[in-house]
C-alpha cells in the first residue's frame, strides 16, 4: 500500500500534536494524547522502515523559496536514514513511558517530547541541505527546555552548555552550507555530491570538509568537543536523556555519513587516518574516565563517548578497495547504541525515582528488591560491552572486521576498548545491584506495568537485532552502497 | 513644479493630514479610548495610496527631489506596519499622558511622515529636511513621560542627534562642493567621471572626507558602533513603544536613505571595494560590541538596545556585500530588506511584550519576567518565540532572514565576515535565552496573573504571527524586496 506524503505525514504528526497539546490539553489528557500520537508515529515509521524500498516516498516542493535561492521542500528516504527514523519512533514511543510519572508542568513536557520527535524524524529525511539544517536547529529548543526545566542538578548551566556547544557547531555547517551553494548553486543534497568536485569554492574543499564535519563531530561527540555530553546527559530528565543519547547523538553520526562521507568522499579518504585517531581516543579516553564514574548515569553518559568512537573507526576505514562493511557497521553502531543506551537511561531514570540517588556507592543488593530493573540492566549491559546473542557484538564485530584491512593498529587498539567497556559495565552492575542488601532500600518495589512495557520493547529489538541482524545491517548495507555508487567512490 | 506632483507624496501628506486631524480631536473629545481606533483607521488611507502607488511604475517628481519606485513603497509599508503596531501597543500605555494623549500620537505619526519622505527622497536637502522631520518628534517622545530618565533620554538623543545631523550636513556640503550638485542622480555621474582614470577614492581627499562623515551620521541612525554611544540610554528612559519605534522604523529608514545613496551615487566600483572593507569592519566591531556589552545587561530595554546595536552589525553585512568582484550584485540588499522585515516583525513582538509586562509590574527588570509562564502564558509564549528569532533559530523569520544575510556574505567572498556573524549569534543566544530562561524556570515573587491590555496583546498576536508565518513562508517578503531592490540596482 503506498501512501503519499507519508514522510511529511512523519514529521508533522508529532509537530501538530505538539501544538494540540499546548493549546487545548491539559495534564493526563495530555499524556495520553501524547503517547496516542507516539504509538501512530511508531506505526508511520514501521511503515517507512518496511516499504522504503518498494516505493519511492519522496517529496517535493519547489515553490516554497524563489528560484534565484532554490531552497526546497525536499524530503526522501534510502536505507541509511530508513532505520534511523524507526529508532526515532521506537525511543518516541520509549521516552513518552519513561516520563509516564512526570507530574510537574506535565502537558508541557509531553509537547515538548513530542516537538522533540518531529523535528528529528526532519533531520533524517530531509534532502535539502538548508531544510536539513532548519530541522537541526529547530530540535535544539525542546531539548533546551526539557534539561532545563525537568532535569536535576545543574540543569540550567547544562541545558545551556548542550545549546551552546551545539550551535557553536552548527554555525560552521551554516558556513559551509552557504559555501556549497556559492559554488554549486544548489541546496539538493541528491546533486550535491556529483557538482562538488568540478564545483568553483571559495575555499579550499579540505576546509569545507572540516567545517561541515566539526559540526557533526559535536553532535557525535568527538574528544574535545565531548564535554557538553556529560553534563547535559547527567542533568536531563530520563525521557530527555533517553533522546539525547538514543537519537540527538546519531544526528552526529547521520551527518557525518551523509554529508561528509556522501559529499566528500576524497576528503574522507585523505583524512580517515584522522578519523581514525580521533576514533581510537574517542574509545579508550572514553572509557578510561568511565571507569572512574561513581554516577549511574554519568557512568553510562561516558560511555557513550566511547561507543561513538567505534563510529568513527567505522567511518575511516575508506578507499583502496576496502569494502563498505566498517560504514555499515558503524551506522549499525549507531542503530543499537540508540536502543541499547536508551534501555540504560530508561532503567537508571526508573532506579533513580525509586532510591533517590544514582551515587553508586551508596546502590548495592537491589537485585532482589527490583528483579526486572536487574535483568533490563544486565541485559543492557551485556549488549553494551559486545556479547554475541545481542545487537552489540554485531555491531563492533563488523567495524573490526571491516576496518581491520585499513587501520590495522587502530582496530587493535579500539579492540582493547571492549575489554575496559567489559570493566566498568560489570562493576557498575555488580556494585549497584548485587552485594548485600541495604536496609534503606527495604521499601522500594519493583517496575509497574506502565514501565515495563518500554524495557520490554527495548530488550526485544536489542535481542532481535542479535539474532538477526539483517532485519537492519541489509538496509544500512544498501543504503550505503546507493550513496557510494552515487559519489563514485566505488 | 507641477502639482500632478503633489500626487507622489498623497502617502505623506495623508499621513499628516491623520496627525493633525488626532490634535483636533484630541481638542474636542474627551473621550480618549477613541484616538487609537482613529489612528488605525486613518493609517489605512496612507496604506491604501502605497498599494495604489505601488500598482505604477517608479516615478519621479518635484525636479528630481523625490522618486516613488518599489523600493521606497516596501519602507513605507515597513514603516506603517511599524506606526501601526507601536499605536496599538501605546493603548494602555498612553493612559498615563492623561489630556497628552493626543500629542503623543500625532507625534508618532509625523515622525512616521518624516521617515516615509526619507524612504522616497532623492536629493542632498530633501534628504536632510527629512531626516530632521523624523528626528524632532523622536526626541520629543522619548521624553514624554517627564520624569528624570525620560526627560534624560529625549535631550540625549535631541542634543546626539543633532551633532550627527550637522556631521551629515558638512559631508553633504563637501560633496555639493566636490560634483556641483544635490541630486543624488547627477553627483552620482560627476563622481563617475571625475573618478575614472585615478586610482580610486584615496585620490580624492575631499570625496573620501565626505563618504567618512556621511558614514558616520548615517551610522548614528541605525546605531552602529562607533556611533552607539547614545542607543542604551536613549532606550531606556523613552516611553517602552517609543522604544520600540525607534528601533525598528528609525533604524529601517536609516538602511534605506544608506542604499538609496549608495547605489545612486557610489554605483563605482573603485568606491564600492573601498566601501565594502570599511563597511565590513564596522559591522563585524557593531556585533560583537552590541553582543558582548549584551550579556551584562539586567534592564530588558537596555538589553535590548545593545541587542539592536548588534542587529544593525548583522544588518550591515548585507551592506558590505554589495559588490562581488567588480560588479555590484543584489543578494546583499535584498538580504537587508529581508531582515529589517523580519526584524521589523520579531522586535515589535518583543516591546509589546515588555510593554504588557511592564504594566502590571511597574518596572523593566529581566527580573520582571520571572515566572511568566505561569503568570501569562500567552506573553511568554510570544516573547520566547521573538527571542529565537533574534537568536536566528528557525522556525522564524530571524532564521530566514539570516541565512539571507550570511548567503550574501558568502557569495560575495566575505566568508569570515559570515564567519563572525554566525559566532556572534551564537554569543547571542546566551543572553536571549536568558530571559527564556527567567521566564521559564524562576519563580515569581508574587504568583497574581497577568491579564495583558487588549492593545498590547493584539500588537504581540500580530508580530508573532507575522514572524512565524514569514518563517515558514518567506517567499511574499523575498518577492517584495526583490521587486524593490531591482528598482534601484538597474
Amino acid at each position: 500500500m503506498e501512501i503519499p506524503g507519508i514522510l511529511s505525514i512523519a514529521i508533522f504528526l508529532p509537530l501538530i500534536s505538539a501544538v494540540i497539546v499546548a493549546v487545548f490539553l491539559n495534564g493526563k489528557t495530555a499524556r495520553g494524547f501524547a503517547l496516542g500520537a507516539s504509538i501512530m508515529e511508531l506505526m508511520i515509521t514501521g511503515y517507512i522502515f518496511i516499504a522504503h524500498k518498494q516505493y519511492d516516498m519522496s517529496e517535493k516542493l519547489t515553490t516554497w523559496f524563489p528560484e534565484s535561492f532554490p531552497v526546497q521542500y525536499f524530503l526522501a528516504i534510502d536505507g541509511i536514514s530508513a532505520p534511523l527514523i524507526l529508532l526515532t519512533g521506537l525511543l518516541g514511543i520509549v521516552s513518552i513511558f519513561a516520563s509516564w510519572n512526570v507530574s510537574e508542568r506535565t502537558k508541557e513536557h509531553f509537547m515538548w517530547l513530542l516537538a522533540l520527535q518531529g523535528a528529528v524524524v526532519g533531520v533524517f529525511t530531509s534532502m535539502d541541505f538548508l531544510l536539513f539544517f532548519l530541522f537541526w536547529e529547530l530540535e535544539l529548543i525542546p531539548m533546551f527546555f526539557l534539561i532545563s526545566i525537568w532535569g536535576t542538578g545543574r540543569k540550567e548551566y547544562s541545558a545551556m552548555k548542550f545549546l551552546i556547544f551545539t550551535i557553536l557547531g552548527s554555525a560552521f555547517m551554516l558556513i559551509g552550507i552557504l559555501v556549497i551553494f556559492a559554488g554549486t548553486g544548489t541546496f539538493d543534497m541528491m546533486k550535491i555530491s556529483a557538482l562538488l568536485p568540478t564545483a568553483n569554492l571559495i575555499m579550499p574543499i579540505g576546509i569545507l570538509f572540516l567545517f561541515m564535519s566539526i559540526g557533526f563531530a559535536v553532535k557525535l561527540p568527538v574528544f574535545p568537543f565531548h564535554t557538553w555530553l556529560p553534563d547535559a546527559h547527567t542533568d536531563a530528565p530520563t525521557a530527555a536523556s533517553v533522546m539525547l543519547a538514543g537519537v540527538l547523538l546519531k544526528m552526529g553520526g547521520y551527518g557525518l555519513l551523509r554529508v561528509s562521507a556522501g559529499m566528500f568522499p576524497d576528503q574522507l579518504e585523505k583524512y580517515a587516518w584522522v578519523l581514525a585517531l580521533f576514533g581510537v581516543i574517542n574509545i579508550i579516553y572514553g572509557a578510561a574516565i568511565t571507569i572512574r564514574q561513581t554516577d549511574l548515569k554519568r557512568l553510562i553518559a561516558y560511555s557513550s563517548v566511547s561507543h561513538m568512537g567505534f563510529v568513527l573507526l567505522g567511518l575511516s576505514a575508506v578507499g583502496g578497495g576496502i569494502t563498505s562493511l566498517a560504514m555499515t557497521g558503524a551506522a549499525l553502531q549507531m542503530f543499537t547504541h540508540g536502543t541499547i543506551t536508551g534501555l540504560l537511561f530508561l532503567t537508571i531514570g526508573f532506579i533513580y525515582e525509586r532510591t533517590h540517588t544514582r551515587h553508586i556507592p551508596d546502590l548495592g543488593g537491589l537485585a532482589r528488591r527490583m528483579p526486572i530493573f536487574t535483568v533490563s540492566l544486565v541485559v543492557a549491559g551485556l549488549a553494551s560491552l559486545g556479547l554475541p546473542g545481542t545487537s552489540g557484538f554485531v555491531a563492533e564485530v563488523t567495524i573490526f572486521v571491516g576496518a581491520f584491512p585499513a587501520f590495522k593498529i587502530a582496530t587493535i587498539i579500539a579492540a582493547f576498548g571492549v575489554v575496559l567497556t567489559a570493566g566498568y559495565i560489570l562493576w557498575m552492575i555488580q556494585r549497584s545491584m548485587f552485594g548485600p542488601e541495604k536496609p534503606q532500600f527495604e521499601q522500594i518495589g519493583d517496575a509497574t506495568a506502565v514501565q515495563v512495557i518500554p524495557i520490554g520493547i527495548l530488550i526485544i529489538s536489542i535481542i532481535a537485532v542479535g539474532i538477526y541482524p539483517a532485519f537492519v545491517s541489509d538496509v544500512f548495507a544498501d543504503g550505503i552502497a546507493q550513496m557510494l555508487i552515487m559519489t563514485g567512490a566505488n | 513644479m507641477n502639482y500632478i506632483d503633489l500626487e507622489l507624496i498623497i502617502p505623506e501628506i495623508s499621513m499628516a493630514l491623520l496627525a493633525g486631524l488626532i490634535i483636533v480631536f484630541d481638542l474636542f473629545s474627551s473621550n480618549k479610548r477613541l484616538l487609537v481606533p482613529l489612528c488605525l483607521i486613518g493609517l489605512l488611507v496612507p496604506l491604501f495610496f502605497c498599494i495604489a502607488a505601488a500598482q505604477e511604475s517608479a516615478e519621479a517628481g518635484f525636479m528630481g527631489t523625490m522618486q516613488v519606485d518599489d523600493f521606497s513603497i516596501f519602507f513605507k509599508y515597513v514603516i506603517i506596519l511599524a506606526t501601526a503596531l507601536v499605536i496599538l501597543s501605546s493603548a494602555t500605555y498612553a493612559k498615563r499622558f492623561d489630556n497628552h494623549q493626543g500629542e503623543y500620537y500625532s507625534l508618532i505619526l509625523l515622525s512616521a511622515t518624516g521617515m516615509m519622505l526619507l524612504a522616497s527622497a532623492t536629493e542632498l536637502i530633501t534628504i536632510y529636511i527629512a531626516l530632521e522631520l523624523t528626528a524632532l518628534p523622536t526626541a520629543a517622545l522619548a521624553a514624554f513621560i517627564r520624569e528624570k530618565k525620560s526627560a534624560e533620554s529625549g535631550m540625549k538623543f535631541l542634543i546626539l542627534s543633532a551633532v550627527s545631523s550637522a556631521v551629515l550636513l558638512y559631508g553633504m556640503v563637501l560633496l555639493y562642493g566636490f560634483t556641483g550638485s544635490t541630486h543624488l542622480s547627477d553627483i552620482g555621474t560627476a563622481i563617475a567621471t571625475q573618478l575614472s582614470g585615478s586610482a580610486g577614492i584615496t585620490d580624492h581627499g575631499v570625496l573620501l572626507f565626505s563618504v567618512i562623515l556621511i558614514t558616520a551620521g548615517f551610522g548614528f541612525k541605525i546605531s552602529a558602533v562607533p556611533f552607539q554611544m547614545w542607543a542604551p540610554d536613549v532606550y531606556e528612559g523613552a516611553p517602552t513603544p517609543i522604544t520600540a519605534f525607534l528601533s525598528v522604523a528609525s533604524k529601517a529608514v536609516g538602511f534605506a536613505i544608506i542604499l538609496r545613496i549608495l547605489y545612486m551615487v557610489f554605483e563605482n566600483e573603485a568606491l564600492s571595494s573601498d566601501w565594502t572593507s570599511m563597511m565590513a569592519v564596522l559591522s563585524a566591531i557593531s556585533m560583537s560590541v552590541g553582543n558582548l556589552i549584551a550579556i551584562k545587561q539586567n534592564n530588558i530595554k537596555r538589553m535590548l538596545a545593545y541587542s539592536t546595536i548588534a542587529q544593525a552589525g548583522y544588518i550591515m553585512v548585507g551592506l558590505a556585500a554589495m559588490t562581488s568582484d567588480t560588479t555590484l550584485n543584489t543578494s546583499g540588499p535584498l538580504g537587508i530588506l529581508v531582515y529589517l522585515a523580519g526584524y521589523t516583525f520579531t522586535n515589535l513582538a518583543a516591546f509589546a511584550v515588555i510593554t504588557a509586562v511592564s504594566e502590571s509590574s511597574g518596572d523593566d527588570s529581566i527580573d520582571s519576567f520571572s515566572g511568566l509562564i505561569k503568570k501569562s502564558p500567552i506573553l511568554a509564549g510570544i516573547m520566547t518565540i521573538s527571542m529565537i528569532s533574534l537568536i536566528g533559530i528557525p522556525p522564524t523569520i530571524g532564521f530566514m532572514a539570516k541565512i539571507y544575510i550570511f548567503g550574501a556574505a558568502v557569495e560575495t567572498n566575505l566568508t569570515w565576515l559570515a564567519f563572525v556573524g554566525v559566532i556572534n549569534s551564537v554569543i547571542s543566544a546566551y543572553y536571549y535565552l536568558r530571559v527564556v530562561k527567567t521566564m521559564f524556570l524562576n519563580s515569581a515573587s508574587e504568583q497574581s496573573p497577568i491579564k495583558p491590555s487588549i492593545g498590547p496583546l493584539s500588537a504581540a498576536v500580530i508580530s508573532i504571527v507575522g514572524t512565524v508565518a514569514f518563517g515558514l513562508y518567506p517567499r511574499p517578503i523575498i518577492e517584495l524586496a526583490r521587486e524593490a531592490i531591482s528598482t534601484i540596482v538597474g
